[in-house]
């Protein structure tokens, strides 16, 4: 099964790959490429630091270097040479925080009827919308997430029908278009939704699925359908038979199958994890992460074993059925097992704080023992969020050549009264708690006290 | 942690109350009294019968007393969740386990639903040993059912629970009648929030009017009222002064609404929401208006709140207004109240007052600060033994007192985390419990 990983390359050879993929139109760009350039930065070294790499590894006084938007160096007493100095004595510093599902911009602040864009609730499978037609740039709740130290983000339609489209990452920059967002090179994610939603949304309706049977015949029906479009379309390739008709569903699904587009499963049961499983053996598929995993904990290992992410909550339970068997030892559970965990949203105040959400995952496992250190801990929204996403090749942790998404905090992140100070992407200052006035204000957030995600 | 016990016959003596007929003693911690003693390093608390029958710094043990070394720990009074529906909602999506919300015309103020609670909801286990002791249960607006029936500008009664195994579950009932304003006043009322302040305004003056003619309503002999007798009789207290108003309200000019119909009426206001209250921090103060808010809420989620901000608590407290969270956290999340008061403590609100927003300032705003709220000679033994900061989310209850009884550390929570903790066996889960 092929699934695209991007690598940490030299960095002459990402400008000729980015060279290739703008293709030849006259903005350099292909039709819903990124259009995201990096904002201005200056070589500058943050020193003096405790560093969480987001490898495992924790570097006590120790030095983060950033120079053409990328991480040069990470290490005790480095030469500062004529680089801009910022002294981060007792300050911590870790990759930027990534957020794996957010719907930010498709369900944006405020959340009027005119803004509702996540759900394409008309039938269970859409697999031909994207997020990112939806995407609203002025949500003040990217600004707020910056302030929470969030650098990338992957914005995601709801989860309504079976097959709810695709998702798009970001790069949590202010921009005028989604285009102006996009993380460049990032595969899209595919929306699919178990469960209680589903089947709810159409068997209220009177319509299939109205069952989580007739959820588990409405995927296989779609995989089918996609598979045998590929055939067509490969057949086509080599002179057999005619090319159907371009199919924007299919094209989705297909994607899948060709390993191009990561699976996004939300999720909730163990046994409808286990389900999941086999229908992505029956298709040759790869489920990249189970999203809303409020009983991973009880399949830990399997997860594990089939190299899926589990990306919960710290403790929501009780909302519904599927979550009534939520605790707050999820995590604890699932990283002591060696089962990619990640800590996601799903929530415009949520995202401001993962590392909040971690902290009570690190609490409630002290309390039976299990001992989750901070360079552990971080993980969570740094590197196996960007391993989900298929962009941990380029960021995600703090080693030399991978982007420079970085986030310096005021002390330990696991701390309630630590807040982010600074946050850089791609080497470029975009928030600076101590100088708001240079930080970005949505169109929206103009006169309000929102102006710097509520917290001027 | 350490437990001496050492007991004589004598504790026999003070064998009373449905709580703990023993004498306890905690000694050697940190205790934030929350009450006029404030901190007191190394101090000595007397538990007898339940009650709170000492505090401070070097108390003698009394002979037999169960001795418990708490040293370097931090205890704090009870935790207060101001606002939700414990006991009365068991699964959010699941009609039948909710009974918070009623429909259609039949129910106003006076709907009670202390009657509803559940007081082996596994919701309470789960919120105690996180350290909540007493609760708010209250009514609560929904969304129109099918029939298009829909909820009403007054929810009902609100009543305070202690949620413990023992005694009364009912710590003090119908403390509160919730009004709604804003735009959710507006969804049940006639389209706009001015038609739910009327309807509000009418209901007020209606039970100032039955209170002086009740006799003659009772006969026949008086006009009609806009709400039933029930509701009328959970009103009269409202505009005694003896019960609270809760309004819902989150924008600046419903907000202004509040203090205006609190001083027209004389009531006892609260705010839940309160967004943008920060914006007249001083005119509440000034009305005595109390405001329950959400520590993490900062987004303008809809057009009440644009200016919804981080550092509301602190600005509120500095000026002088009794502040509470729970606008967020509540029901399954009741525990998270620690989360909330740790974010207004990270902008700029005191610890201290923080820490009286999650214990003393609901159990003044309902009433109850007589039994509860702080830690002072007479009041109920509503106690948490802390291994750190409370505040912090890696921080939890190593000891949860409620009345005095020291509860079980057990949850269905911590039944599936016991059983999914186990890898050794070779049988399935269901074997290990």
């Amino acid at each position: 099964m092929k699934i695209l990983r991007i690598t940490v390359l030299p960095l002459s050879l990402l400008f000729l790959l980015a060279a290739c993929e703008q293709g030849a139109d006259s903005d350099g760009a292909a039709p819903w490429s990124s259009r995201y350039t990096p904002l201005p930065s200056v070589a500058t070294i943050l020193q003096g630091a405790t560093v969480l790499t987001g490898t495992g590894e924790r570097i006590d006084n120790a030095d983060v270097v950033m120079d053409g938007g990328k991480i040069i160096a990470v290490g005790p007493g480095l030469d500062a040479g004529s680089m801009t100095v910022v002294d981060a004595g007792g300050m911590w510093i870790t990759p930027g925080v990534i957020d794996v599902h957010s719907h930010l911009g498709v369900y944006p602040s405020p959340q009027v009827n005119a803004h509702s864009d996540g759900n394409e609730a008309t039938a269970p499978n859409t697999a031909e919308v994207w997020a990112e037609h939806s995407v609203w740039p002025q949500d003040p709740g990217f600004v707020a997430a910056l302030a929470g130290g969030v650098t990338s983000m992957q914005i995601l339609p709801g989860s309504a029908n079976l097959f709810g489209g695709r998702g798009v990452t970001l790069k949590n920059v202010p921009g005028q278009s989604v285009q102006e967002m996009m993380f460049p090179g990032a595969p899209h994610g595919l929306k699919m939704a178990c469960g209680e939603n589903p089947k709810r949304v159409y068997g209220s309706r009177g319509t299939s699925p109205s069952t989580r049977m007739g959820n588990v015949a409405g995927y296989r029906s779609a995989w089918i359908a996609a598979d045998d479009y590929r055939k067509k379309l490969a057949a086509a390739e080599k002179g057999r038979g005619e090319a159907p008709l371009r199919d924007l569903q299919l094209e989705t699904l297909a994607g899948v199958l060709d390993g191009e587009i990561l699976v996004h499963n939300h999720c909730y049961r163990a046994d409808e994890m286990a389900v999941m499983i086999d229908i992505a053996k029956e298709f040759d598929y790869k489920i990249s992460a189970f999203h809303h995993a409020v009983e991973a904990y009880k399949v830990a290992d399997m997860l594990r074993e089939n190299d899926i992410c589990a990306a919960i909550w710290a403790d929501w339970y009780g909302f519904k059925m599927e979550a009534f068997d939520g605790i707050r030892e999820n995590a604890a559970i699932l990283d002591r097992a060696g089962t990619c965990t990640v800590m996601h949203s799903d929530s415009a105040i949520g995202i401001q704080r993962l590392n909040q959400e971690s902290a009570k995952v690190i609490g409630a496992a002290a309390k039976v023992g299990i001992d989750i250190a901070p360079e552990r801990a971080v993980r969570w929204f740094t590197s196996n969020a960007a391993k989900a996403l298929g962009i941990d090749g380029v960021t995600g942790s703090l080693e030399p050549g991978k982007m420079a998404d970085v986030t310096v905090w005021s002390g330990n992140p696991f701390s309630v009264y630590t807040k982010a100070e600074r946050v850089y992407i791609d080497g470029a200052l975009v928030y600076d708690r101590q100088n708001p006035d240079v930080n970005p204000v949505t169109d929206f957030s103009l006169g309000t006290s929102a102006l710097h995600g509520g917290a001027q | 942690m350490r437990t001496t016990i050492r007991m004589t016959a004598t504790v026999l003596a003070f064998a009373a109350s449905v709580a703990s007929a023993q004498t306890t003693a905690i000694t050697g911690a940190t205790v934030h009294t929350v009450g006029p003693e404030g901190t007191l390093e190394n101090a000595t608390i007397v538990i007898e019968n339940g009650r709170i029958a000492e505090v401070g710094t070097g108390i003698q043990v009394p002979v037999g007393a169960e001795v418990i070394d708490a040293s370097g720990k931090i205890i704090t009074p009870g935790l207060f969740s101001a606002m939700g529906q414990i006991g009365l909602s068991e699964v959010g999506a699941v009609t039948g386990t909710n009974d918070a919300v009623q429909r259609g015309d039949d129910f106003s103020a006076g709907f009670d639903v202390a009657d509803a609670y559940n007081r082996r909801s596994v919701v309470i286990p789960i919120s105690r040993i996180d350290g909540i002791t007493r609760a708010l249960i209250a009514p609560r607006a929904g969304r129109p059912d099918e029939q298009g029936n829909s909820s009403r500008v007054l929810s009902g009664l609100a009543s305070v629970v202690q949620l413990g195994d023992s005694g009364d579950y009912l710590t003090r009932h119908g403390v509160a009648v919730v009004a709604n304003l804003g735009e959710a006043g507006s969804a049940v009322a006639a389209g706009s929030r001015a038609a739910a302040i009327q309807e509000l305004r009418a209901a007020l003056a209606d039970a100032l009017d039955y209170r002086r003619n009740k006799a003659a309503y009772e006969r026949g002999d008086w006009r009609e009222y806009s709400v039933s007798t029930a509701d009328l009789e959970a009103l009269i207290s409202v505009v005694e002064g003896d019960r609270s108003m809760i309004f819902a309200a989150n924008r600046a000019s419903d907000i202004e609404i509040v203090i205006k119909l609190a001083s027209e009426f004389g009531l006892s206001a609260i705010i839940i929401g309160g967004a943008e209250a920060w914006m007249l921090a001083h005119e509440l103060a000034a009305a005595n208006v109390s405001v329950i808010i959400d520590g993490t809420a900062n987004l303008p989620g809809n057009f009440d709140r644009i200016n919804a901000r981080l550092e509301t608590g602190g600005i509120l407290a500095a000026a002088g207004v009794r502040v509470a969270f729970g606008a967020g956290a509540q029901t399954h999340q009741a525990r998270n109240i620690t989360q909330s008061a740790g974010n207004a403590v990270a902008n700029g609100m005191d610890w201290d007052a923080a820490l009286e927003a999650i214990t003393l300032a609901p159990a003044e705003m309902y009433g109850v600060d007589g039994e509860v709220g702080s830690i002072e000679p007479g009041k109920s033994a509503d106690l948490i033994i802390w291994g750190a900061d409370p505040l912090e989310l890696t921080s939890y209850p190593e000891q949860v007192f409620i009345q005095g009884e020291s509860i079980p550390l057990e949850s269905r929570q911590t039944l599936l985390r016991d059983r999914y903790l186990q890898t050794d066996t070779v049988q399935p889960p269901a074997f290990r419990h």
